[in-house]
């Protein structure tokens, strides 16, 4: 097998591996995947950016240079072929051809070589006579720009690896492997990274992504790069006005773009641009595309309620800022990852996949302790409709891997957070448990003072448990107590203590209600769900593990748009390169080559004439279109003696 | 063969191309125009300039097809008095339950379903025609092919309109997501091979390539049955682009191109083992199964070729970079070097015949993997058609 096969798939099976591996993911990942052998063995291949590594670059340039040596040797017998006619054919060698066919006729040998030139002319072939004093040759041919096809296919493909490999960024490529560029791995701004990892403008190709909020600039973007990423600075300052977005029913972006304003220095009015997906800005080599968006630092206006007992504080901060926080159960930094306009889910029970609705706007965050570990949430900050009530969510989780558990606090009538919270204040307080377990023991009936301060204490014990670990909690407590004094009938106990935490929540809810004004001795239906519904988001709170409740109370929306900027010197020459490659195999499968000779002899008193042809390629399609060229020559020649085919003689 | 034998036989028709057309040629040509010419005016608010040229650019390689294959003309001509009565029957979706019309035959659901249904019949009526030597057999199979690829054309038409019923900003060419192209993709295939069909004049291979658009038929099936795929769902804006007009299309002819040939090889190595038994069948010898095999990998190499530059184009303008090395993108590259290897053995080397047809069959599997498999293991920015 030649070289040029061998080639063609070693660079097919190396382009798997790519495909195969994530390419350019985090160094870290590879080295959990991977294990530290092989991580080191792959890096040392340079697997995780196949195609910039050297041996790749190696093969693929070996392949240029194979097929420019193949090409300098091929064209010149390519151009003889397509420029020499072959008149130097022997009546003997013709008649070894395949394809041949003879006549005697009655005409001169001048008027048979006219036939025969105006057969192959009108076939599309060029011609060139010879004449020889025993027999004049007619040599004919064809198709020639099939050999150009050879020439355009295989120049393309060195022209497109040239233009790939000048935008391979072969430079940069260089000066991370000598050490002149040094990849950056921290998370700092612009400003503090050091010149070592900056790439200055207009030097070689790259592509690359900046986020930039509304109303914000950048003059650089990061090209990722081995474990970190690089700065390419820019000639050129490019500001976001605005940026827009439309989304579909379903929830999905339907659009979205940017007005740019490109400030050049070598330019006297800025350009002022709108650009899309799929309608990028082109400047003086540099293309600037709508890639992606994100949030460019919201406004959000919280309301922190605290989960251990006190009153709610008004909070302001912005997307990707951090807050600290102070609660009863240790300090907590707030880092705002998020936040989204509006959430289209699925409608409950959906049949279609366009049943949807839009539960409003909600953010994201992690409250990170002192030793840094952190969980992240998901507050809405409306409540959500659902199986009839009206419930504030908010999810939490303990990794990015995990799915979100909800928390599900009840909406109260004004669809508020004030009479959960109120609830919850009235049992984390001292006071207001007293005060519940009294009436609570009232209406049971428990008379006896020592009694009373007892389950008083109890129930006080039990709500704390509830509260901090949970209803499973309280009843597994109870049982150990009820078993640990022994007694008659343990479950009897039990029932009682049960009743005593069931009435005296029941009183401390009475209690939020009275202050509201309702008389929680006719409790309206809703008010009994709100109290279900509060007191199993209670028993959830031990799982939720947050000293306080987020609440977004408002917001200013502020946008970032996602740009991709790139330059590519050699984008041209591919193009070229593939015109070239597109009009190469046009000739090489569809324009066959094809050589055809009449010899012309007088013979006694005709004229003998012999028409022979080849076609290196396509013998099937030769073998029609000789047959017809033969029909044709029969035709003009008179049909061998006989009257000719066609008596109207009308031809054009 | 003997060229003394078929000497001053037969006539010749010295006419040029264009005057050999028929008035009904012309007829048809400017019919197609006229309505090319409807269109773009009826349908201007949905369409920038570049569709405008890729809708008379279609005109004219119809027309341009027409002319070289004439059964071509009556199969638009079906096609589109069918699609424009489906059409006019479709005011709203609702109409595709309550018309029977729509409902029973020219619904997009419907139709794909006739397609689906003849083509897997036609399997078996082409087989049943090569071992039973059955002319009529064989004519049937040649009908019901026109009739699958016809219903599969309507289908994707009715369904274009079908996404704009939807809502005007959700209506796209339907030819953008795994279920939409494996339609394309099973009556391009259909229409391929019946034009390799008319010029070689020789049904044998239809069950061959009926094999291969059975399979992608069970697919489709399965993928609208168990996943309920044939939902219409809006385009993200990445895919909001003209070129999706030529890109998907283009790689779809050589697709089917390149799964015709792997069927024809396929042929061929059950020929190579009873050459004689089998040209008594009626299947064509060696040398005309290789040729077979020629045209289709250089057909499909072709356009795979213009399409893989023309999804460089486009991702030039809405990813940043012609090239990403993305999966999808380095697969079609080892497709591409793939059928260079295998034209480079033919051209250089002149191999041919079994081993080349062993090639073709392996060369499926490469394309399956870069048609499917992408989609299916590998993730990118062509994750469109996810499983």
């Amino acid at each position: 097998m030649n070289l040029a096969i061998t080639l063609l798939v070693a660079v097919a099976i190396a382009s798997v591996i790519g495909t195969v591996l994530h390419q350019n993911e985090p160094y870290q990942d590879y080295l959990i995947k991977f294990g530290p052998f092989w991580f080191e063995v792959y890096e040392r291949l340079a697997l995780y950016d196949v195609y910039s590594a050297p041996w790749f670059l190696f093969m693929l340039a070996f392949l240029v240079v194979s097929t420019s040596v193949c090409l300098t040797r091929h064209t010149p017998v390519m151009w003889k072929e397509m420029t020499r006619f072959r008149d130097h054919q022997q009546e003997r060698s013709l008649r070894a051809f395949s394809h041949k066919r003879e006549w005697f006729v009655a005409m001169s040998p001048d008027e048979a070589a006219a036939a025969a030139d105006a057969t192959l002319r009108r076939n599309g072939y060029r011609t060139r006579h010879k004449s020889k004093p025993e027999a004049r040759l007619v040599s004919a041919m064809r198709g020639t720009s099939n050999r150009l096809g050879y020439i355009f296919t295989h120049l393309a493909i060195v022209v497109i690896c040239v233009g790939g490999l000048i935008d391979g960024n072969l430079l940069m490529q260089w000066k991370y492997w000598t050490g002149d560029l040094v990849v950056e791995t921290r998370n700092i701004p612009v400003s503090q990274i050091d010149d070592s990892s900056k790439l200055p403008p207009r030097q070689t190709a790259f592509r690359g992504n900046v986020t930039i909020p509304e109303q914000g600039r950048a003059s650089v973007v990061f090209l990722q790069l081995g474990e970190g990423y690089v700065v390419q600075e820019l000639p050129f300052r490019i500001e976001v006005e605005d940026f827009r977005i439309e989304h579909y029913d379903t929830g999905e972006p339907r659009s979205y773009e940017s007005d740019l304003v490109l400030h050049d220095p070598e330019l006297d009015e800025p350009i002022r641009q709108t650009i899309r997906v799929n309608e990028p800005l082109i400047h003086n080599g540099h293309a600037i595309y709508q890639a992606s968006f994100g949030d460019g630092g919201s406004r959000l206006g919280l309301r922190a309620w605290p989960l251990d007992g006190g009153d709610p504080e008004g909070l302001e901060t912005r997307v990707n800022e951090e807050l600290e926080i102070d609660g009863a159960r240790g300090a907590r930094r707030v880092e705002i990852t998020g936040f989204e306009v509006f959430n289209i889910h699925p409608e409950p029970e959906a049949t279609d996949r366009r049943q949807v609705r839009n539960v409003g706007p909600s953010f994201t965050f992690l409250l990170r302790r002192p030793t840094g570990e952190a969980l992240e949430y998901e507050n809405y900050m409306l409540p959500v409709e659902m199986d009839g009530g009206r419930y504030f969510l908010s999810g939490v989780r303990r990794s990015a891997a995990e799915e979100f558990r909800y928390l599900y606090i009840p909406a109260d009538p004004d669809g508020g957070l004030d009479r959960f919270m109120a609830l919850l204040q009235q049992l984390r307080q001292p006071d207001g448990v007293a005060a519940a377990s009294d009436r609570a023991l009232d209406g049971i009936g428990v008379e006896d003072p020592q009694v009373r301060g007892r389950i008083a204490a109890e129930a006080h014990d039990m709500v704390d448990t509830l509260l901090e670990s949970g209803f499973d909690a309280v009843m597994a407590e109870q049982q150990a107590r009820a078993e640990e004094r022994g007694g008659q009938a343990p479950e009897r106990l039990m029932d009682f203590y049960r009743l005593v935490i069931e009435r005296t929540l029941w009183e401390g809810y009475a209690q939020v209600l009275r202050d509201e004004g309702i008389d929680p001795g006719e409790p309206a239906e809703e008010d009994l769900v709100f109290y279900r519904d509060a007191i199993s988001a209670m028993t959830a709170l031990a799982d939720y593990d947050a000293p306080v409740f987020l609440e977004l109370t408002d917001y200013d929306h502020r946008q970032a748009t996602g740009l991709q900027i790139a330059r590519a010197p050699g984008q041209n020459i591919v193009y070229f390169g593939s015109l070239l490659l597109t009009i190469g195999l046009l000739l090489l499968f569809y324009v066959s080559h094809r050589r055809a000779w009449c010899l012309i002899r007088p013979e006694g008193g005709g004229t003998r004439v012999l028409l022979a042809g080849n076609s290196q390629r396509d013998p099937l399609g030769f073998a029609k279109a000789f047959d017809s060229l033969g029909a044709e020559l029969d035709h003009r020649l008179g049909g061998d003696g006989q009257p000719p085919a066609d008596t109207n003689g009308e031809r054009s | 063969m003997s060229t003394q034998q078929i000497l001053g036989r037969e006539t010749f028709d010295d006419r040029g191309f264009f005057a050999r057309l028929s008035w009904f040629d012309w007829l048809w040509a400017a019919a197609l125009l006229v309505g090319s010419v409807y269109a773009s005016y009826h349908f201007a608010p949905w369409m920038d300039r570049y569709e405008h040229g890729i809708l008379y650019l279609t005109w004219a390689s119809t027309v341009a097809i027409g002319w070289m294959w004439k059964p071509a003309r009556a199969f638009t001509i079906a096609v589109a008095v069918v699609s424009l009565f489906a059409v006019m029957r479709y005011p709203d979706l609702a109409a595709a339950e309550s018309d029977f019309f729509l409902n029973y035959l020219f619904s997009s659901q419907a139709a794909i379903m006739w397609m689906c249904a003849l083509f897997l019949a036609a399997t078996p009526v082409y087989f049943a025609g090569l071992l039973l030597r059955s002319e009529f057999l064989n004519k049937l199979g040649t009908a019901l092919t026109w009739l699958a690829s016809g219903a599969g054309l309507v289908g994707l038409l009715v369904r274009w309109w079908e996404s704009y019923l939807m809502g005007p900003d959700i209506g796209r060419i339907p030819v953008t997501n795994l279920y939409e192209v494996f339609v394309l993709f099973a009556f391009t295939t259909g229409l391929i091979y019946l034009y390799y069909e008319y010029r070689y004049q020789t049904r044998a291979m239809g069950g061959f390539v009926g094999l291969i658009i059975s399979a992608s038929i069970g697919f489709l099936l399965w993928y609208h049955f168990a996943q309920g795929a044939y939902e219409i769902d809006p385009l993200i804006p990445a895919l909001q682009s003209w070129w999706m007009k030529i890109h998907v299309p283009t790689n779809f002819v050589a697709y089917g191109a390149f799964a015709i040939a792997a069927m024809i090889g396929v042929a061929y190595l059950i020929q190579a083992r009873n050459p004689e038994g089998w040209a008594r069948r009626g299947l064509p010898s060696a040398e005309v199964m290789d040729d077979l095999m020629y045209k289709n990998i250089a057909l499909g190499f072709a356009f795979f070729t213009l399409a893989t530059i023309l999804g460089a184009l486009w991702a030039a303008e809405a990813w940043g970079g012609y090239w990403s090395w993305d999966p999808k993108e380095t697969w079609s590259l080892i497709t591409w070097l793939n059928y260079a290897a295998w034209l480079h053995l033919r051209f250089t080397k002149g191999w041919r015949g079994t081993p080349m047809a062993w090639w073709a069959v392996a060369g499926l599997f490469v394309v399956t993997f870069t048609f499917l498999g992408v989609n299916i293991f590998l993730s990118g920015l062509h994750s469109y058609g996810e499983l």
